[in-house]
């Protein structure tokens, strides 16, 4: 082979539904919809294409682009490239008060404003001290828990959307969803920008009536996870498109800090509620799942596992739920200035472990705030699962890391 | 794994996709006459039942349809400015005093801008008011053609009266008249016990609260024995001003003439 | 696990000469660090994922911080005696001193093997204009990789030994780093602006005098 590679007469165009064309006289072509082909001449290799997914596509979860090289339909290199949310969420923190940065905390991860909101309430909380009321704690246990099931239910559906299923499970999930968010809709005014948590309690009380519809809900929900199960699990094609796709070893996830569902399907037993035990989660009895394989089909196991884990979690709380104050007296709505020193805390989010750390100099604005982004750091071993598969198979890979952009990009 | 997947349909290769075209089936069978399965609702023909605690963008409350300017409870102390996430909130106090709906003397905003294009409907402005004057709207049909100025709702556009606010929220408003009405009936009730105090006992003192009386024609300002009792729900705000009580009471309690000089 | 001042006497032992020391945290949250210098942090990081006491491997979050150069007036208070024997005299001297400022990265690592943390180490540049570069701790652990591309990003750390370093939320050609403290926002932004105070002022500084002036609406 020469090195001077000549100019090719034809070019082989992929367009996103899958045909392909002849096009004359072009080496690189930007294409409607969003795809834009170059053809990136490797004499030794043969024609390496580079194909840009995104930023706007319909299965990147977001603005999302990976620069994916593919030699035929394999995935050579893949570089993922993000950064078109980003608003300077940090900065912003530095230049509100701490209660003001709280409804900027739902629009990190904006689908599980609950558990954001508490992870910013417990770092502040930590930093200044401040006690929490307990019936404040069953409530943000009972929030937390429907939010996860919100999440996974939310994962399952794009998941399946993202091998193709064409929205029918995405619509029974996104049903069932519904339920959740006129719960919290209820609740806190608003369905996914919720400003719920406050530093030293919760903002609205849950009246009976809420407790009562929720559990009403928990009790109906096993039931749409096994409908939910009859359509989904046992389908052989999910089965032979998900299983050994997406391999993650789990020395390579703790290494990498992988955190959440997808480290557990990796088979590490490293779950925030038990570990670290926060708030009141040592009360309630349930179990961690963990994956063999690590693979795709596992993590979206996990994820229904865990679902039903939480069910339990909810069943629990609800129960037990006692009467009481929801906001600790001596908590400060105005005027908050913890002393300086920092902290960090951290919770177990349904995407993975979200943390927050502040560095407070006295003032009412937070000296440093940092959000620690689960869905960005579960995104360092992208390339290394999906080296070696093929192009759809990236697109299942990505589902299965469950990454909002809002917490990628901040 | 708690898989319910019956076990002698899975040895058969398609068992799983015959299984979830059963699932669909039962859905799409359903729909038509199971609510539990057919879960739309034809907008905008049919409207959604919103919740109470529903929230959209902030609204003023005013206490007498008929003048609204004149009886808008804000006092233009401008925390909702300060503590708004966005910095959404204009306002400009007026450097006159007008009677509210009470007949006080009070500073009102001659200025009161909400930009809503930046507000995000975070609330904090209704959490931190001392004194209950913005609310949560919760009108969500709002799209308009024009960008800016449609966008910038002014004082005149955001005052809304109190019935409104009774019929979108109704226990929030029952329960801030109540404890509205609440703290001007112990206002009252101490601007009486200090009269009386002053009425008998003629002395120096007496007159420096006399004199105080008259200037101020309400109730001693800044004296602790007259600070208005902060209400009981949690949490207050900590920096009520001192100096400017709760204006107007609720819709109920008409004009009580104010202590007298 | 063992408390931060037996860490740092076991890593003063183990790596001699390295500046080791604790910086205490004054809050309520009690969460001191260990203060590490550059040039054998990457050992001490090694040390402190590979020792079977601490197996400290998971590195959960990498923040960078900006501490701006600060002038503090320090106030000295003599006593002079007087010389016939009366009370002596209090003679004030202010000085100024120009506190250096530098770029922090602060590493918070947890174990997951013993499920115990965290340890949290920092690390200082030496100032904040020409000597910016640390050691990168990816080979270490690789949760480091993309935030440490961050904290290059945000505040222009650079990280020596990063498999591949380059801007990671801001695109490529962007100039300057947007976190540090004296971050110039541009003022060609691409923005149109709402009829409201602040902005509105801001964009008045880009018309020429002569221009009309806005009208505000009623008052």
């Amino acid at each position: 082979m020469s090195d001077q590679f000549p100019e090719p007469s034809f070019g082989v165009e992929h367009d996103s539904s899958g045909g392909s064309s002849l096009v004359t006289g072009h080496s690189s072509l930007e294409l409607p919809g969003g795809s834009h082909v170059t053809a990136v001449h490797d004499p030794f290799h043969g024609d390496l294409l580079e194909v840009s997914m995104g930023p706007h596509h319909p299965s990147t979860h977001g603005v999302f682009r990976m620069m994916v090289t593919l030699d035929g339909e394999t995935i050579v290199k893949l570089k993922p490239v993000f950064g078109y949310l980003h608003r300077n969420h940090e900065k912003l923190g530095e230049n509100t008060t701490y209660l003001s940065s709280m409804p900027y905390t739902d629009r990190l991860d904006y689908l599980n404003s609950m558990t954001n909101n508490w992870a910013y309430a417990l770092a502040v909380e930590k930093l200044a001290g401040q006690p929490v009321p307990e019936r404040a704690e069953y409530l943000r246990v009972i929030l937390a828990e429907l939010t996860r099931l919100l999440n996974h239910t939310c994962l399952a559906g794009f998941l399946l959307q993202d091998t193709g299923a064409s929205g029918t499970p995405l619509m029974y999930a996104f049903r069932e969803r519904e339920k959740i968010l006129d719960l919290f809709e209820s609740l806190s005014g608003s369905r996914m920008m919720c400003n719920y948590q406050r530093f030293g309690g919760c903002r609205v009380d849950a009246t009976p009536e809420w407790l009562a519809a929720a559990t009403q809900l928990t009790d109906g929900y096993n039931e749409f996870l096994d409908e939910y199960e009859a359509l989904i699990t046992g389908n052989e094609i999910l089965m032979a498109r998900t299983q050994d796709v997406g391999v993650l070893k789990p020395d390579l996830a703790v290494s990498a800090g992988i955190t959440g569902p997808m480290l557990r399907a990796s088979g590490v037993n490293y779950d925030l509620r038990k570990v670290d035990g926060y708030g009141i989660y040592p009360r309630f009895e349930f179990r961690i799942p963990l994956g063999d394989h690590g693979d795709t089909y596992d993590r979206y196991m996990i994820r229904v596992l865990e679902m039903r884990e939480s069910i339990k979690i909810l069943r629990q709380a609800l129960r037990a739920i006692p009467a009481g104050p929801i906001l600790d007296p001596k908590a400060k709505i105005r005027g908050f200035r913890p002393k300086p020193g920092e902290a960090y805390g951290r919770i177990e989010g349904p995407k993975g472990e979200i943390g927050f750390y502040l560095i407070s100099d006295g003032s009412p604005n937070p000296y440093r705030y940092r959000v620690r982004p689960p869905s960005f750091i579960n995104l360092t071993i992208l390339e290394d699962m999906c080296l070696g598969q093929t192009i759809a198979d990236a697109v299942i890979i990505l589902g299965s890391v469950d990454i909002v952009l809002g917490e990628v990009d901040r | 794994m708690f898989i319910r997947v019956h076990l002698w349909l899975t040895k058969m290769l398609g068992s799983g996709l015959i299984q979830g075209l059963a699932v669909t089936a039962k859905n799409l069978v359903g729909s038509f006459h199971d609510p539990l399965r057919f879960t739309t609702l034809e907008y905008p023909e049919q409207q959604p039942k919103l919740p109470e605690n529903y929230r959209n963008f902030p609204f003023l409350v005013t206490e007498n349809a008929g003048d609204p300017m004149g009886t808008l409870r804000c006092v233009a102390c401008q925390i909702c400015e300060k503590e708004c996430p966005p910095q959404c909130i204009y306002i400009e106090k007026s450097k006159d005093k007008k009677p509210d709906a009470t007949g006080r003397m009070q500073i009102y905003p001659a200025v009161f801008d909400i930009d809503t294009s930046v507000c995000m409907s975070c609330q904090i402005c209704v959490e931190v008011c001392p004194f209950d004057a913005i609310k949560m709207d919760q009108v969500f049909e709002i799209a308009t053609t024009d960008r800016f100025s449609a966008l910038l709702l002014r004082r005149e556009q955001l005052a809304k009266p109190n019935e409104y606010y009774h019929s979108i929220h109704p226990t929030e408003a029952t329960e801030v008249d109540a404890r509205l009405a609440a703290e001007r009936k112990v206002a009252e009730e101490k601007a009486k016990a200090a009269a009386a105090a002053k009425a008998t006992a003629p002395k120096p003192a007496a007159n420096a609260a006399v004199a105080g009386l008259a200037e101020a024609g309400r109730p001693g300002p800044a004296t602790p024995a007259t600070k208005p009792i902060p209400a009981p729900t949690p949490p207050q705000p900590a920096s009520s001003n001192p100096a400017q009580p709760p204006a107007a009471p609720s819709a109920e309690a008409e004009n009580s003439p104010p202590a007298a000089a | 696990m063992e408390t931060l001042e037996q860490l740092r006497d076991r890593l003063r032992v183990r790596f001699p000469g390295a500046e080791i020391s604790i910086v205490t945290n004054p809050g309520p949250a009690a969460q001191h660090s260990l203060l590490v210098g550059a040039p054998q942090a990457r050992d001490i990081a090694f040390f402190l994922r590979d020792d079977p006491a601490l197996k400290l491997d998971f590195c959960s979050n990498v923040t960078g911080v900006d501490w701006p150069e600060k002038e503090i007036i320090e106030t000295t208070r003599t006593n002079v005696p007087d010389a016939a024997g009366g009370p002596g005299k209090i003679i004030e001297q202010k000085t100024r001193k120009l506190l250096p400022g530098c770029l922090e990265v602060v590493y918070h690592l947890y174990s997951m093997a013993l499920k115990h943390g965290p340890v949290i180490v920092r690390l200082r540049t030496a100032n904040r204009t020409d000597g910016v570069t640390l050691p990168s701790f990816t080979p270490v652990w690789r949760a480091a990789e993309f935030q440490e591309r961050e904290v290059f990003d945000l505040y222009g750390v650079g990280f020596e030994g990063h498999p591949d370093l380059r801007r990671i939320l801001m695109w490529d050609e962007f100039k300057d780093h947007p976190m540090r403290k004296d971050y110039v926002e541009p003022d060609d932004y691409e923005w149109e602006p709402t009829p409201h105070g602040a902005v509105l002022e801001k964009a008045k500084k880009h018309y020429p005098p002569a221009a009309p002036a806005v009208v505000t609406g009623d008052k």
